[in-house]
This record gives C-alpha cells, sequence and structure tokens, in this order.
C-alpha cells in the first residue's frame, strides 16, 4: 500500500469565461520512504498538483489516499490531524514576519501533543544550522536561511511527509547542495517520505530515487531514477536529461569546429548511454569485430547516480551504416542504448 | 495666571468650561473607539474571511456586509445625527447629550474603521495564511494567530487614523449637545467673537492629535518585523 496515491486527479480553475485545465487525469503512487522528484517547466501544474496531499487543494476529480485516509473528505479535527503529519516547504518560504524564527518553528507545535516543544525547538533550529538566530525576525536573514527556517518548521510536528516545493530555486549553488544534503539526511535518518518539486534534474539527480515528468497538466513519464536516466523515453524528459549531461554544451561546441563539420558529412553521430556493468562492456572493439564499423568517442560523460555510473558518450561511426538496426540491437541487448543526433536540429 | 488673564480673557473666565470640553471629547472619543473599534474590527475580519480568496468564503454574506458598509460609509456624518435621532432615543432614552451623541459616533466610525482594518488585513500575504492553513491551524486560529497578529502593525496605524477622524467627528457631535472641544470652539469662541476661546480650543484638539499620533507611532513600529530602519 502506498503512503501516498493519487488516481486520476483533474484540477480545473474556472476563470471568467474560461476553464484552465492545471492538472490532467495524473495518477502517482509514493511509497514510504520514497523521494520523489517531480519536474516540469513552470506552469505545468507541479504545485497545483502536491496541495491535494494535505488538501490545500481539492481536486476537481480524483481520489487522494494518505496513509489509508481518504483526503478529499476530511473535515475538522481530522484534517488538521493529518495536516501535521504533512511538512510543508513553499516555493515562497511564507514565514510569519511577525514573528522570531524560534517562534515560527514553534507555530506548527501549538496545540499539537508533541512533546518537550521548546526543546524541540531549539533541536530543530541547531538540526538547521541557524544557532544563535533563535531570536531574529524572518526580515533579518537571507534566502538561504529563510528557506532552513522554513525546513525546520515544516518538521516540527515529526511528520511522515515532506512536501518541498522549490525549496532551492532561489539559491545559490553552495547553499542548494546543503540545503539537498540536509533533505537527504532528513529522509535517511528520519525515514521521511520527501515529495520533492523542482525545476532542475540536477536536483532530481542528487537526491530522488523515482521522477514523474510534468508538462502541460500531464504526468508524460514516471520511472524510478536510473531507468529515467538510462532510458528515457519522452522528448521532453530527455530534454531535461540533456541539461544535466553537458551533452547539449557538448554537441553545440562540437558543431561550430569547422573540422567538426567536415566530419559530420562523411560520418554520422550518434549519442550512446549506458549503465551500471555495461560499463565493463568493450563495446567498441565489439562493434568492429562483429559489424565492421571503426567507432570513435569525441566526447564522454560518465558520472554516478545513486552509486551505479551512467556512461553518456558521443561518437561518431564510420563504416556499414545500412546494418544499424542490427547494431542497435545488438547494442541493446548488452543495456547500451543508442540515438542518432540529428544535425538538422542542431543550430 | 496673569498672563493668560491678560492675553487670553475669555479663557480666563471659562477655565471650568475647557475643563468640562476636554473631559466630553475624550470621553466620546474613549468609548466610540471602545465599541466602534470592536464592532469595526469584527466586520472587518467577516469582510476579509469571507470575501473573495477569503478563508471562509461567502458570497451572499460578503455581498451584502460590503454594500451596507459602503453605504453607511457615505452617508454625511451630519445628516446621519439627524437620521439616527430616533434610533438614539431608543437606545439611550434622551437624543440630547454626550452619551446620545455616542450613538452616531459609533455607527459612522464602524464602517470606516472596518474598511481600513480590511485593506490592512489584505496586505497580509496570502502565502502565510495559507502555511497556517498547511501547518493545521483553524479558522479562528487563522483569524487571531495570522491575519491579526501580522497585520497588527498595520491595524495600529489604521487605529491612529480613524481616531483621529473620530477627533473631528466629535467636533460636529455639539450640534446635538453632545458638548466637546469642538462645540466650544464653534458655540462660545466663533459665535461669540471670544476668538482666544476658539484658538485654545484649536490648540487643545492638536496636542489631543499630536499625542495619538505619537503614541500610534512608537507602538506601530515597535510592533513592526518587517521593515527595519
Ligand atoms: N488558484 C488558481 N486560479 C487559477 N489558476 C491557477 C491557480 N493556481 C494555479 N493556476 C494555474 O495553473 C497552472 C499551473 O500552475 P502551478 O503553480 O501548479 O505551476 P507550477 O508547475 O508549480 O509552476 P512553477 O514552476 O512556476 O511554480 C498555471 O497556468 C497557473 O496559472
Ligand atoms: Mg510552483
Amino acid at each position: 500500500m502506498p503512503q501516498i496515491s493519487l488516481k486520476n486527479i483533474n484540477i480545473t480553475f474556472k476563470q471568467k469565461d474560461k476553464v484552465l485545465e492545471a492538472v490532467k487525469n495524473v495518477s502517482l503512487d509514493i511509497q514510504k520512504g520514497d523521494i520523489y522528484g517531480i519536474v516540469g517547466y513552470s506552469g505545468a501544474g507541479k504545485s497545483t498538483l502536491v496541495r491535494v496531499i494535505n488538501r490545500l487543494q481539492v481536486p476537481t476529480k480524483g481520489q487522494v489516499i494518505v496513509e489509508n485516509q481518504n483526503v478529499n473528505q476530511l473535515k475538522g479535527r481530522k484534517l488538521r490531524d493529518l495536516r501535521h503529519k504533512v511538512g510543508f516547504i513553499f516555493q515562497h518560504f511564507n514565514l510569519m514576519n511577525s514573528r522570531t524564527i524560534a517562534e515560527n518553528v514553534y507555530y506548527p507545535m501549538f496545540n499539537t501533543e508533541t512533546k518537550n516543544r521548546k526543546a524541540r525547538v531549539q533541536k530543530l533550529i541547531r538540526l538547521v544550522g541557524l544557532q544563535g538566530k533563535e531570536n531574529a525576525y524572518p526580515a533579518q536573514l537571507s534566502g538561504g536561511q529563510k528557506q532552513r527556517v522554513a525546513i525546520a518548521r515544516a518538521l516540527a510536528n515529526n511528520p511522515s511527509i515532506l512536501v518541498s516545493d522549490e525549496a532551492t530555486s532561489a539559491l545559490d549553488p553552495k547553499t542548494t547542495q546543503e540545503i539537498l544534503q540536509l533533505l537527504k539526511k532528513i529522509n535517511q535518518e528520519l525515514g521521511v517520505t520527501i515529495v520533492l518539486i523542482t525545476h532542475e534534474m540536477d536536483v532530481v539527480k542528487t537526491l530522488c530515487n523515482k521522477v514523474a515528468v510534468m508538462n502541460a497538466g500531464q504526468v508524460v513519464e514516471k520511472n524510478n531514477i536510473l531507468n529515467i536516466f538510462s532510458n528515457p523515453k519522452n522528448e521532453l524528459t530527455k530534454d531535461f536529461i540533456n541539461t544535466t549531461n553537458n551533452s547539449t554544451n557538448a554537441i553545440e561546441t562540437l558543431s561550430q569546429q569547422t573540422k567538426f563539420q567536415e566530419l559530420s558529412k562523411t560520418n554520422r553521430l550518434f549519442q550512446l548511454t549506458y549503465l551500471g556493468e555495461s560499463a565493463e562492456h568493450p563495446f567498441i572493439i565489439d562493434l568492429y569485430n562483429r559489424f565492421g564499423i571503426s567507432a570513435s568517442i569525441i566526447y564522454g560523460n560518465i558520472e554516478f547516480i545513486q552509486g551505479t555510473p551512467l556512461g553518456n558518450l558521443i561518437i561518431t561511426i564510420d563504416g556499414q551504416l545500412n546494418r544499424i538496426e542490427e547494431i542497435k540491437q545488438y547494442l541493446a541487448d548488452n543495456q547500451i542504448s543508442l540515438n542518432e543526433i540529428d544535425f538538422s536540429k542542431i543550430k | 495666571m496673569n498672563l493668560i488673564a491678560k492675553y487670553l480673557p475669555n479663557v480666563a473666565n471659562s477655565i471650568p468650561d475647557f475643563i468640562q470640553a476636554t473631559w466630553e471629547t475624550l470621553y466620546m472619543t474613549i468609548l466610540t473607539a471602545i465599541v466602534g473599534g470592536l464592532i469595526g474590527l469584527i466586520v472587518g475580519v467577516l469582510l476579509v474571511v469571507t470575501g473573495p480568496d477569503g478563508i471562509a468564503q461567502n458570497k451572499p454574506f460578503y455581498n451584502i456586509l460590503d454594500k451596507v458598509v459602503n453605504l453607511f460609509r457615505s452617508i454625511p456624518f451630519i445628516v446621519l445625527l439627524a437620521v439616527i435621532a430616533p434610533f438614539t432615543r431608543i437606545v439611550v432614552g434622551t437624543a440630547i447629550g454626550t452619551t446620545a451623541a455616542i450613538v452616531p459616533l459609533i455607527i459612522a466610525v464602524i464602517p470606516f474603521y472596518a474598511r481600513q482594518i480590511q485593506n490592512a488585513l489584505l496586505d497580509v500575504d496570502y502565502g502565510i495564511v495559507e502555511a497556517a492553513a498547511a501547518m493545521g491551524s483553524s479558522k479562528f486560529g487563522i483569524i487571531f494567530r495570522v491575519y491579526l497578529k501580522e497585520g497588527l502593525s498595520q491595524i495600529i496605524r489604521s487605529s491612529v487614523l480613524t481616531l483621529i477622524s473620530l477627533i473631528g467627528l466629535t467636533a460636529m457631535a455639539g450640534t446635538v449637545g453632545g458638548g466637546g472641544l469642538g462645540n466650544l470652539a464653534v458655540m462660545i469662541g466663533y459665535e461669540r467673537f471670544q476668538n482666544d476661546v476658539t484658538f485654545v480650543s484649536l490648540i487643545l484638539i492638536l496636542i489631543l492629535v499630536f499625542i495619538i499620533q505619537i503614541v500610534g507611532d512608537i507602538l506601530a513600529k515597535a510592533t513592526d518585523h518587517e521593515n527595519f530602519n
């Protein structure tokens, strides 16, 4: 039984004379302990979708089940109990300006049975590294510090679920890394399930074990992180991934070199992606031995995703390209995917 | 005393009148502020929570309340005094005197203050209200622990503005025998050509306004944690 189950969620907003479908028939299952990424461009419907988890938004259609409760039907005390269990980090922090940092962190514990609340405030402030700032007001903090307060506050009632809506979009790379490590620690040490909205694939790569890609209100692809990165199916997913592995940059830079432009008249260009053990497979030699073609690597990038190497190579091939389908099949059998790079698309 | 007698002859002769008038002004202002302020605050909160984007939206209720507030806002006070007289008689037993003047004052202050409160509370970032809901606050919790707390500094500024306009209104209450400094300035100072009385009444009113302004500014600053300077 998933901890969070969204079934056929539709959300429409009625404005004066038109109807806006912000979320269209989305179904997601999120398991306990997941760090589930939701990526998509601005306006894709990410924030609107996650807001159904604690009923900040009631879906126009569809069912929301969180920890075996039908969220759409929760009211009063029951709803507030659920909301205490779901920590929310908002895109724009939303700290209370009239309360100190300590009071902001204390706020969600008011009227709850959480134990040792005063001590807990101190503990949470230390966890996010803000000791000494207890009595400061939000207006006196930097963006990164505010984000930390928002995280501490979201953890106040020992939530079992943490929803983070672009928690790092306003931060510099170093602070972003610190916040992401903090979220990872929360997930690993406290076992908190995290739903993480972002438009940066890098964030997904460092943190998530699963991801859903959203476009115009729909989930166009969802999978575990290794499958998504090694074998993306949707064009949008590929776009997102290419922004993180530098292939796009590499191809663009290469295409401006005259030597390369000449090469491209006789040779064809492929992007080759491989995962894990297949990294040890000597496929360049294989290709020559089996198909009589010589491939050369003109760009390479290997990174580790959840400890598994993921390789991204750009190669040129000359020789018998009439057998390309056969070659693709052979590589696919060895968990290597080969995609031709279309020159007309570059520039 | 000699100086007063020399330069402000009529004032010197009517010191008890001044004490009486100052007291009447304070009495009308304070009582109206407490009753009208409380009701105005409630109406203002109702406008915000039942209005568009409110936490307890109720279109029909909001529309009616909104219209009523507008209606009462547009009645000139001097007309209101007359129109309200029969109602005043029911409430306080008479339509004349300081206490009777308080009824129309309250009725004038409620819609004025309610609008001020509404604007002050609408300034509270909706994101904060939503965050409070997400953290499990009830509707009452949101009103008291978010709206009134986050908006406090602005509420104090609005209250200062309302109090100062209220002092202005008390001056007109003289026409129904409400007394007060405004009445003193007009009825004795102006009508009897005792310019020094008018002048000193004015000074006393200004001092009152000034004190309210200064205290209000200090309180508003002390409760504003958003702008540090
Ligand atoms: N309360 C609302 N009323 C009307 N339209 C809304 C409302 N909330 C969101 N929308 C619309 O729904 C669409 C999705 O918005 P949403 O905020 O979910 O996008 P997002 O994926 O979170 O984008 P971003 O990355 O910019 O935060 C947008 O077109 C937005 O204008
Ligand atoms: Mg968003």
